[in-house]
C-alpha cells in the first residue's frame, strides 16, 4: 500500500468516525401544502432542541403525493421521514417493508395513544404500529349558531327535534340543510353523521364479532331516518355537488350541514364570520347516547432503509411528544390524538367533547382494505336510496353482499 | 455503407425517434407490461400472466362495471353519430347557403372547440346546478319549472347531460369538414339539380349528401375513437366514481381508478388497471382501422 493510500484510508476512517458531530441531514415528506408554514416552524423547534440535525421538508400536493411516495420508496428514493394515510391507504405502503416498525422501545410515547389511533397505523398482518398518528376528524352535524339563535332554536338532539328546527328554518325562508348528494363520498359522510347514534356502538361491535350484518333493523332504521330527513335538503339535491353544499353553508343561506370536522376551518376560511356550532347524530329516543364517528387521518412513520436511523427516531419521537401535539392542535386546529394536548380553540374544544362519545366511522376504519370497499358500496347505494331507486332494507343487503365477498363473518350468513 | 447524405439524414431523424422511443413507445410497452402483474405500486408484485386480462372480462367485481362502462361508450358513440353530425350537418349547410350573419355564426359555432374540455366541464357544472344553475333558473323564468332537474344527479338525465355538453363542445369539427366538403362541391351540378328541383330536400339527398359523405369518414373514426377514449368531461363533471352510482362510468374512467384508486380508499391496482387499458387500446386500434377501411372502400364505390 502507497503512503498515500495508507494516509488516504486513515483520514477516511477518522471522517467515518467524525461523522455523527456534525449536522446530519434528514429529508421529511408529506401532501399538507396549505400547511407549510406551519410544518416549517415545527421543524424550527425540532432543529433548536437538536442542533445536529437538518430536516429537510418537502410537501406533495394530496392528490399525488401517494403515487409519487410508493414510486420514491420502490426506487430507493424514498424520504427519510414521510407522512403516510391510515388504514387501507396505508397498508399498501407499510405492507411493501418500506418503513420502520414503531415499538415503545424505540418511541416510548406510543404507550399512551389511544388504541383506536394505533390500529389506523398498524399493519394487520404483522400487528405492527408503523407510523405516530397525528390527527383524528370527526363526522357529526354542523349548525349556524347565530341562525339558530336568531329563530329561537335550540341544537336539535332528537329525530323529532331536527325535523322541528329544519321546518322552522324553511318557514324563514332558509335551506334547512345544506347537503347534495351528487358527489358520491358525501353520501357516506351523510349516513354516518346523521345515523351514528341511532345505529348505535352495540351494531358497530355486532359487525365486527359477526352477529349482525348491514341488514340489520339498527342500520336499516338510521337509513330510513336519513332518507326521511333528506326532504330538508334543498330541492334538486342529489345533483347538487359538494363546493355548492360547502358555500350554502358558509354564506349562511342554510341552518345545518352533516360533515367532518375539517368543515370548521374550511367554512371559516370562506366565511371568517360564520359561528359554527357541533352536535352529535341525533337520536331516537330523549336520553339515548348522541354518537359522532371518529376516524384517524394518517401518521408520521420512519423509512426502513435511511442511513439516519437515529436522527429519524429523534424526530418521530419529537413528533409523538405532547410538545408537538399542542402546538399542532393549536397551529393547525387540528384534534391530535397524542394524550394531554388541550385545546384552546372553542371550536375545536367542542370537538374534542363530543369525541367523548363515539364510534368509528365504520367503513374507513375497518372495510376499506379490499374490493368492493365498504365505502365504495355505502356511497353507491345510499346515492340510489337518496335518488328513490333503492330502499333502505335494499341498501343494506347489497352492502352486506358487497363485503361478504371478503369479510368472513359474513360468508356464514 | 451509407452515404454521407443518408447518415445525414438519419442524424436528423434520431433526435426525434429518441423522443418518441422514450415518450410514447417506452409508456405504451411498459404499461402493458405491467398488465401481467399483480401489482399494488410499491415492490413489483407476482408475475400472473394473463389472469388480470381474464379478470376484467370475466369475473367480479370487474366484469359488470366493465361491461356498464362500454354499455356507456357505446351509448357515447352511436348518439354522438347522430346527434352531433345531424346538428353539425344542418349547421353546416345552414353556413353554406349563406344566412345572415354566417361569418359570425362559423366563427361562433367553432368557438367551443378551442375551449379545454376541463372549462367547457366546469363551466357547465356550473349551468346545470340544480339551485343557482341557468339552465333550471331559466325554466323557472319561463313558467316551466316542472323541468327543472338534478341533471347531474339523476340516472336518467346524468350520461345525457354529459353527452349534450361533449356534442356542443366538439360540434365546430364536423361542421367545418362538412362545409368544406360542401363548398367543394361544383356548381354545374348543383345548378342542373336546381333547375329540375325546387325541393331542398331533394337537393341534399341527392347531391350534398353523397358528395359530403366521404369526407364524413375521417370524422366517423375520430368520434369512435373520441367516445372510446372518453375521460375528461366525465372526471370534470361527475368525478372518479362515475357519479350517480356508476351511471356515467366510462371504460377510461373504470381503468384509472382501478389503477390510482377511489379517492381516500387508496387501493392501487395497476394489473388490472393496465390490463383494461390495453383491452381498450387494441379494441380502439383494431375497429378504427377495420373502419377505416370499409369506409375507404364504400368511399371509392360512390
Amino acid at each position: 500500500m502507497t503512503p498515500f493510500a495508507k494516509t488516504f484510508l486513515v483520514a477516511t476512517a477518522v471522517a467515518g468516525i467524525a461523522a455523527p458531530a456534525f449536522a446530519e441531514d434528514i429529508s421529511f415528506w408529506g401532501w399538507r401544502v396549505e400547511d407549510v408554514p406551519q410544518y416549517e416552524e415545527f421543524i424550527d423547534t425540532f432543529e433548536a432542541e437538536n442542533p445536529d440535525i437538518n430536516v429537510n421538508l418537502r410537501m406533495i400536493e394530496a392528490v399525488n403525493y401517494g403515487t409519487i411516495l410508493s414510486t420514491a420508496l420502490a426506487g430507493e428514493a424514498g424520504p427519510d421521514a414521510m407522512m403516510v394515510r391510515a388504514y387501507g391507504s396505508f397498508e399498501s405502503v407499510a405492507s411493501g417493508g418500506y418503513l420502520m416498525p414503531l415499538s415503545e422501545e424505540n418511541v416510548p410515547a406510543l404507550k399512551d395513544f389511544p388504541a383506536d389511533a394505533l390500529k389506523a397505523e398498524t399493519l394487520r398482518a404483522d400487528n405492527t404500529v408503523y407510523a405516530i398518528p397525528f390527527a383524528s376528524q370527526t363526522m357529526m352535524v354542523l349548525y349556524n349558531k347565530d341562525v339558530f339563535s336568531e329563530l329561537g332554536l335550540e341544537p336539535p338532539k332528537t329525530w323529532d327535534d331536527m325535523k322541528a328546527a329544519a321546518e322552522a328554518l324553511q318557514e324563514a325562508g332558509l335551506y334547512a340543510f345544506a347537503n347534495g348528494t351528487a358527489d358520491a363520498w358525501q353520501n357516506e359522510v351523510i349516513t354516518f353523521g346523521l345515523g351514528s347514534s341511532t345505529m348505535g356502538k352495540a351494531f358497530y361491535e355486532d359487525v365486527m364479532s359477526g352477529d349482525a350484518d348491514f341488514t340489520d333493523p339498527r342500520f336499516v332504521d338510521a337509513l330510513a331516518r336519513i332518507k326521511d330527513m333528506s326532504q330538508y335538503f334543498p330541492d334538486g339535491f342529489i345533483g347538487l355537488d359538494y363546493a355548492s353544499s360547502q358555500q350554502l353553508f358558509a354564506t349562511g343561506m342554510a341552518g345545518m350541514f352533516v360533515g367532518g370536522s375539517y368543515e370548521i376551518a374550511a367554512m371559516k376560511g370562506m366565511n371568517p364570520d360564520i359561528n359554527i356550532g357541533a352536535i352529535p347524530a341525533p337520536v331516537v329516543n330523549e336520553g339515548d347516547e348522541g354518537l359522532v364517528a371518529v376516524f384517524y387521518d394518517g401518521g408520521y412513520a420512519g423509512n426502513a432503509a435511511t442511513e439516519h436511523k437515529d436522527a429519524v427516531l429523534k424526530f418521530l419521537n419529537f413528533l409523538a411528544s405532547k410538545e408537538f401535539g399542542q402546538a399542532f392542535a393549536n397551529e393547525l386546529s387540528n384534534i391530535s390524538p397524542i394524550p394531554g394536548v388541550t385545546f384552546d380553540n372553542p371550536d375545536l374544544e367542542a370537538v374534542a367533547e363530543l369525541n367523548k362519545t363515539s364510534m368509528p366511522y365504520m367503513m374507513l376504519v375497518n372495510f376499506r382494505f379490499d374490493q368492493p370497499s365498504g365505502s365504495t358500496l355505502v356511497q353507491e347505494n345510499v346515492q340510489k336510496m337518496m335518488a328513490g331507486e333503492a330502499t333502505p332494507a335494499e341498501v343494506g343487503a347489497t352492502v352486506t353482499e358487497g363485503l361478504s365477498k371478503y369479510y368472513e363473518p359474513f360468508q356464514n350468513n | 455503407m451509407p452515404t454521407p447524405r443518408g447518415l445525414w439524414i438519419t442524424c436528423l431523424i434520431l433526435p426525434a425517434l429518441a423522443v418518441m422511443l422514450l415518450f410514447v413507445a417506452y409508456p405504451i410497452v411498459s404499461a402493458l407490461a405491467y398488465a401481467f402483474y399483480h401489482w399494488n405500486g410499491m415492490a413489483r408484485g407476482e408475475f400472473v400472466g394473463f389472469r388480470n386480462f381474464y379478470d376484467v372480462l370475466f369475473t367480479e367485481p370487474y366484469k359488470s362495471t366493465v361491461q356498464n362502462a362500454f354499455i356507456n361508450n357505446v351509448i357515447v358513440f352511436v348518439t354522438l353519430m347522430v346527434v352531433q353530425n345531424g346538428a353539425a350537418f344542418i349547421l353546416a349547410y345552414a353556413l353554406w347557403r349563406e344566412f345572415p350573419l354566417a361569418r359570425f355564426h362559423r366563427i361562433a359555432v367553432f368557438l367551443p372547440v378551442v375551449l379545454s374540455t376541463v372549462i367547457v366541464g366546469y363551466l357547465w357544472k356550473l349551468f346545470l346546478n340544480p339551485l343557482f344553475g341557468i339552465v333550471n333558473q331559466t325554466l323557472k323564468a319561463v313558467g316551466l319549472a316542472g323541468l327543472a332537474q338534478p341533471w347531474l344527479g339523476q340516472s336518467d338525465t346524468a350520461l345525457a347531460s354529459l353527452i349534450l355538453v361533449n356534442a356542443w363542445h366538439w360540434v365546430g369539427f364536423p361542421t367545418l369538414i362538412f362545409l368544406a366538403a360542401m363548398q367543394r362541391i361544383p356548381s354545374e351540378i348543383y345548378d342542373a339539380v336546381r333547375m329540375e328541383t325546387e325541393s331542398e330536400w331533394v337537393k341534399i339527398r341527392k347531391i350534398i349528401w353523397p358528395l359530403v359523405a366521404p369526407a364524413a369518414t375521417i370524422v366517423f373514426v375520430l368520434q369512435f375513437i373520441g367516445s372510446f377514449n372518453w375521460f375528461e368531461l366525465p372526471y370534470v363533471m361527475e368525478g372518479m366514481s362515475g357519479s350517480p352510482y356508476g351511471n356515467t362510468d366510462v371504460l377510461a374512467l373504470y381503468f384509472y381508478r382501478l389503477a390510482f384508486g377511489n379517492p381516500g380508499a387508496g387501493s392501487s391496482d395497476f394489473g388490472h388497471g393496465s390490463a383494461l387499458a390495453a383491452l381498450v387500446f387494441i379494441f380502439i386500434t383494431v375497429f378504427a382501422t377495420a373502419m377505416t377501411l370499409y369506409l375507404r372502400r364504400r368511399e371509392i364505390e360512390l
